[in-house]
């Protein structure tokens, strides 16, 4: 079992060089709201991620994930 | 009551905003008059036609009117029917051997559009369980044919073969996959390394579905696209096209080796459930491929006017969407949409029509002007429509 607070840092390690409005981030901060992101931002993260974790996440996913903390957990459960 | 319509605000606002800058609607133009492929009259003026996916110039070729007008006297206007049931005639077979005979692949299956042939076929063989992977610059008859189908959609950045190869690996190997690439991408004219991309893909036990709707009949020794070009045809299981680009008409297709693939023709639900073309338009395009098949003084026409033109833009000063001539497809890169739209329209005033494009069709936020070449544009043209692009890129300041 990951820890998630090691998940989350990684994260948001992650989220660093695409958060260009330095929001800060919590479980509850959100992709298109807080942090303001369009699709090709979303793409080039999801591929960050992705690559970290080994991990695939789908569009399918993708589009049922808002949050930092929604990401967070699917990671976990991807890595699992 | 919630107005359904307030999701549109944004775009609607965004195009009164443009307008107001007293630009021409790009997005509205009408052609009165179409003399030929390459000239047409839009606003009493004659223009030139550089925004067409007419490469081959074949939409004014006499055999293929005559064969249409024929096909019209003798069966009627249209079929009022499904494919399936009352409206397969004989020249929607006989586009389908003319298919089979471009292609030298067994089996061949005609649909109502392009469009609509990605949304079948894409949505009909990849369903639950399986995953499609895809490029993430695909065209939006691709993104709708996953969101139609029920397959766990893959997107990997655009033309990169290790991006492709790793998310390949990630998946279960005992899933079903299907990979979905294009010969060229049409918003930037560039052209896949499907070379690359088909043998990781066939590696990771994939399926293989190309997209050449922008390369039939000019690119390949047969004309049969990037993947002849390439030499890894015969590694692709299904090739999707288009009669409304090089054959000058208008319909779709799939052609394909596989042994079970006429079985789609009941599965399918784009191709069962709409009308079949009209007898005129499959007469017509039949004439039209098996022209293609010996249209190799056009196709090198073409090239000449596609490399002529790509660097005289690029010595005018102009950005452009790739480094070398890759296809028929010259994109020009504009600051924004603005500017763009300006761009376009004072090319229109001076009697050219380019394509302009913009977001989401575009990748990467761009605004473009879009030029698509065809193989009956004379080398005077091609020299106008560098002289026309240096007056409107003086003029709105893009080139200096």
């Amino acid at each position: 079992m990951t820890d998630r607070q090691t998940v989350f840092d990684k994260v948001a390690e992650l989220i660093g060089p695409f958060n260009k409005k330095g929001a800060d981030l919590s479980d509850a901060t959100t992709f298109q709201h807080d942090l303001e992101w369009d699709s090709l931002t979303v793409m080039d993260f999801v591929a960050a991620v992705e690559d970290e974790f080994d991990i695939i996440i789908t569009m399918n996913m993708q589009a049922e994930i808002e949050t930092v903390g929604q990401l967070v957990d699917a990671v976990i459960k991807l890595g699992s | 009551m919630t107005d359904l319509f307030s999701k549109f605000d944004p775009l609607i606002q965004q195009r009164e905003n443009l307008l107001a800058t007293g630009v021409r609607d790009p997005f509205s133009l009408v052609m009165d008059e179409v003399k030929s492929p390459t000239v047409a009259v839009c606003n009493g003026r004659e223009t030139i036609l550089l925004g067409t996916y007419n490469y081959m110039g074949m939409t004014f070729d006499p055999d293929v009117i005559a064969a249409g007008k024929k096909a019209f006297d003798e069966f009627g206007a249209g079929t009022t029917g499904s494919r399936v049931l009352n409206g397969t005639f004989r020249d929607h077979r006989d586009v389908e051997e003319a298919l089979k005979e471009f292609y030298a692949m067994d089996h061949a299956m005609v649909f109502s559009t392009g469009y609509q042939a990605n949304l079948g076929i894409i949505s009909t063989i990849a369903g639950k369980g399986d995953f499609i992977i895809l490029d993430i610059d695909s065209h939006a008859s691709i993104y709708d044919g996953c969101k139609m189908g029920d397959a766990e959609v893959v997107a990997f950045r655009h033309n990169d073969v290790e991006a492709l190869e790793k998310r390949l690996k990630r998946l279960p190997p005992e899933a079903g996959k299907l990979v979905v690439l294009e010969g060229v991408y049409s918003m930037l004219g560039d052209v896949a390394p499907l070379k690359e991309m088909i043998r990781v893909s066939k590696e990771a036990g994939a399926m293989v579905l190309v997209d050449e709707a922008h390369s039939m009949g000019f690119i390949g020794e047969h004309g049969r696209g990037v993947a002849e070009e390439q030499g890894v045809i015969d590694d692709v299981d299904f090739i999707i096209g288009t009669f409304s680009k090089s054959v000058g008409t208008v319909g779709g297709f799939c052609v394909s080796n596989h042994p079970k693939f006429e079985v789609m023709r009941l599965v399918c639900r784009p191709y069962v459930f709409t009308a079949a073309l009209p007898p005129s338009v499959m007469a017509s395009s039949a004439t039209s491929i098996r022209k293609l098949m010996h249209g190799s003084n056009k196709r090198a026409h073409l090239w000449e006017n596609s490399k002529t033109l790509h660097k005289g833009l690029r010595d005018l000063g102009f950005k452009l969407g790739t480094e070398t001539p890759q296809s028929a497809i010259i994109a020009v890169i504009m600051p924004d949409l603005e500017r763009g739209a300006m761009m376009w329209a004072t090319l229109l005033e001076n009697g050219l029509y380019v394509n302009l494009a913009r977001p989401p069709a575009t990748p990467a936020g761009m605004t473009l002007l879009r030029c698509s070449l065809c193989a009956e544009h004379t080398a005077e043209q091609v020299s106008d429509i560098l002289k026309r692009f240096e007056i409107a890129g003086r003029a709105t300041g893009i080139i200096s």
